[in-house]
């Protein structure tokens, strides 16, 4: 187990690399140099060519490449020209806010999601099933924006329970206080992970129900609530573990998304408001920041897997 | 003379054989397809679309280029079987429009990602070695690049029109066709047919292009529905964020992101019939890809 660990961790790094070569360079092919938006549309060809030579814009690419990395180490993700302010400090502001709203939504979708698709398994093609998964056929086929604008519509302007801005407190404490506000933006990005997980979810649990130890557990005479809890459970929700970690991106994508849909001041929207103004240091460092967290959370997933599963742990 | 024919009749007959399996198998496959109500259903709604959004204007004509402000934020009517918007389009001429941007896009995208990745995915498998595990880690980069931002950044920098969303949608949804067609090449390879051509000295751009790919097709044409599916959406991510096509061209992210300024005055003929459109579209063409992928495994097969 730990060489695989060690071989799955090596994997890793070599991705992260790889993801980090691919994004500096693409962003720096789109834009070389941010002399532009320091010295303004006017300035003269040879004062740019002297800001960059100054700045370091002129080197070759892989001594830009490693210098960025090597600031990105000392946690220096870059300067926003558009914002007069370091990227570290644009995203300190921002990112617990974040976090909190995709972390909680994540939270919600695997609660609601594990029992769901256990439920839909056991009670396969029963009137509830069939409800739940088109429910999640319709969801899973919805962009996020769309559902948003369902829930806006129904739970703020039809019947007014919810306001249809998120909270614009700077304060975590006050935005995690403030249900009125945050309801909508946090049950928009949960439904549709809901619906993503309780999919797999149902044929998980579907695929583990065939299987002979449940069999045994049955004909041993185990109560059925006791099958379900103790083999069906368990085993069922392994796989849920790499789902989640596989989908980190559609997490990060939909954040955006909903942050911009409901105005709420986290990273999603810095991005969303960085692209109009083309403030290329903060998408560089925030898909740069996307990337890393998607390797890191297949590895954390991976990882999980291998320490919870005898099957693999033993192997 | 005696031995040729007998050796052409042979060769006829096991060439017979083998197209009449094949034949037979994607009948049966036909068959499976066909009795999944869902993706008829399914199957029904894309050619309903791509008549309504091709055909559509043909018969319902509408003027789609000269602003009329007078008639704008109409109410559905008689004229206007939608209402108009805020520039005083026609919407449902407005949501023809596009809906073929849409479709146009979403297949496109697909048969880029398709292309690239099959051949990606069969020259790794057959290759092998250490060339096809670096290969194979170059689709972990890609599969690790957050795909929206992406897009959006290329998108923002050199301008949305079709062929530029098509281009870079397809080119950061190559890696699942990639690994599918890689895993399937690998089991083939190993096949005795393939050994068989390689002894008569086949090149390997003839093992991949006859060989390989044709019998990795079934894979292939399961994507290809996701495919269509996840661009669609795509594309009405980056309309709905105000960085999708430019007038006169509209898709339908943008015509929906144009009619939440209005969701509080109740014009709800700017946003719920073009969602609607989306999910459908999109609903539709999971359908088919999940009853595709069903027909195509042999392990699911009833019969």
């Amino acid at each position: 187990m730990i060489g695989y660990l060690i071989r799955r961790l090596g994997t890793s790094i070599v991705v992260v690399i790889g993801v980090s070569i691919f994004i500096f360079l693409l962003l720096h092919a789109i834009y070389p140099s941010p002399a532009r938006a320091v010295l303004g549309l006017r300035a003269p060809q040879s004062t740019i060519d002297s800001w960059n030579k100054a700045n370091g814009y002129d080197d070759p690419v892989v001594v830009q490449y490693l210098r960025y990395m090597n600031q990105l180490l000392h946690g220096n993700l870059g300067y926003s020209y558009a914002e007069n302010q370091s990227v570290l400090a644009l995203f300190q502001e921002r990112v617990a806010r974040s976090v909190y709203l995709s972390g909680i939504a994540l939270l919600f979708a695997v609660v609601i999601a594990v029992p769901l698709g256990i439920f839909q398994a056991v009670k396969r093609n029963s009137i509830g099933d069939n409800i739940a998964t088109s429910a999640a056929f319709i969801l899973y086929s919805m962009p996020v924006f769309f559902l948003g604008l369902i829930l806006i519509q129904v739970f703020a302007l039809s019947f007014p329970i919810f306001s249809f801005e998120a909270s614009q407190s700077t304060s975590l404490i006050t935005v995690m206080g403030d249900w009125n506000a945050m309801t909508l933006p946090i049950a928009t990005l949960t439904l549709i992970s809901v619906a993503a997980y309780s999919r797999y979810m149902r044929s998980s649990s579907m695929d583990v129900l065939a299987q002979d130890y449940i069999k045994v557990a049955r004909a041993k005479g185990l109560p059925e609530r006791l099958v379900l809890a103790r083999h069906l459970v368990r085993n069922a929700s392994l796989p849920m573990v790499t789902l989640i970690g596989l989908s980190l991106p559609l997490l990060l994508a939909g954040n955006l998304v909903t942050e911009e849909l409901f105005n709420y001041q986290g990273l999603g929207l810095l991005f969303f408001d960085s692209l109009g103004k083309a403030d290329y240091p903060v998408l560089l460092a925030y898909t740069l920041a996307g990337a890393v967290l998607v390797v890191v959370g297949n590895l954390v997933a991976d990882m999980a897997l291998t320490v919870a599963d005898p099957r693999i742990r033993l192997a | 003379m005696q031995p040729l024919p007998t050796l052409g009749g042979r060769n006829a007959i096991a060439e017979g054989g083998e197209v009449g399996a094949v034949q037979s198998g994607w009948r049966l496959a036909l068959r499976e397809f066909m009795s999944n109500r869902l993706a008829v259903i399914g199957f029904g709604i894309v050619v309903f679309f791509v008549l309504f959004c091709f055909v559509g204007p043909l018969i319902y004509r509408t003027n789609q280029l000269s602003t009329n402000l007078i008639d704008a934020n109409q109410p559905p009517s008689g004229s206007h079987l939608l209402g108009t918007d805020s520039n005083g389009f026609d919407n449902l001429g407005r949501i023809m429009k596009g809906g073929q941007a849409a479709l146009e896009i979403g297949f496109f995208a697909a048969f880029v990602a398709i292309t690239i990745g099959a051949l990606y995915g069969a020259v790794a498998g057959l290759v092998g070695g250490i060339f096809d595990s670096t290969l194979m880690r170059v689709v972990d980069v890609f599969l690790s690049v957050p795909f929206l931002f992406v897009v959006l950044i290329l998108a923002v920098k050199y301008g949305a029109t079709v062929l530029s969303l098509s281009l870079v949608i397809g080119a950061f949804s190559w890696q699942v066709p990639a690994r599918l067609v890689r895993g399937e090449v690998l089991s083939i390879r190993e096949r005795d047919f393939v050994l068989a051509a390689r002894t008569a000295g086949a090149s390997r751009w003839r093992l991949i292009s006859r060989h390989l790919l044709p019998n990795a097709l079934g894979v292939v044409i399961v994507n290809v529905t996701f495919q269509v599916a996840d661009a669609i959406l795509a594309v009405s991510y980056v309309g709905f964020l105000g960085f999708g096509l430019h007038f006169p061209n509209v898709d339908w992210g943008d015509e929906l992101s144009d009619g939440i300024q209005y969701l509080q005055d109740g014009y709800w003929w700017l946003i719920f019939p073009v969602g609607a459109c989306i999910v459908l579209t999109v609903m539709a063409l999971n359908f088919i890809g999940d009853a595709l992928r069903d027909a195509t495994d042999v392990r699911l097969r009833r019969r």
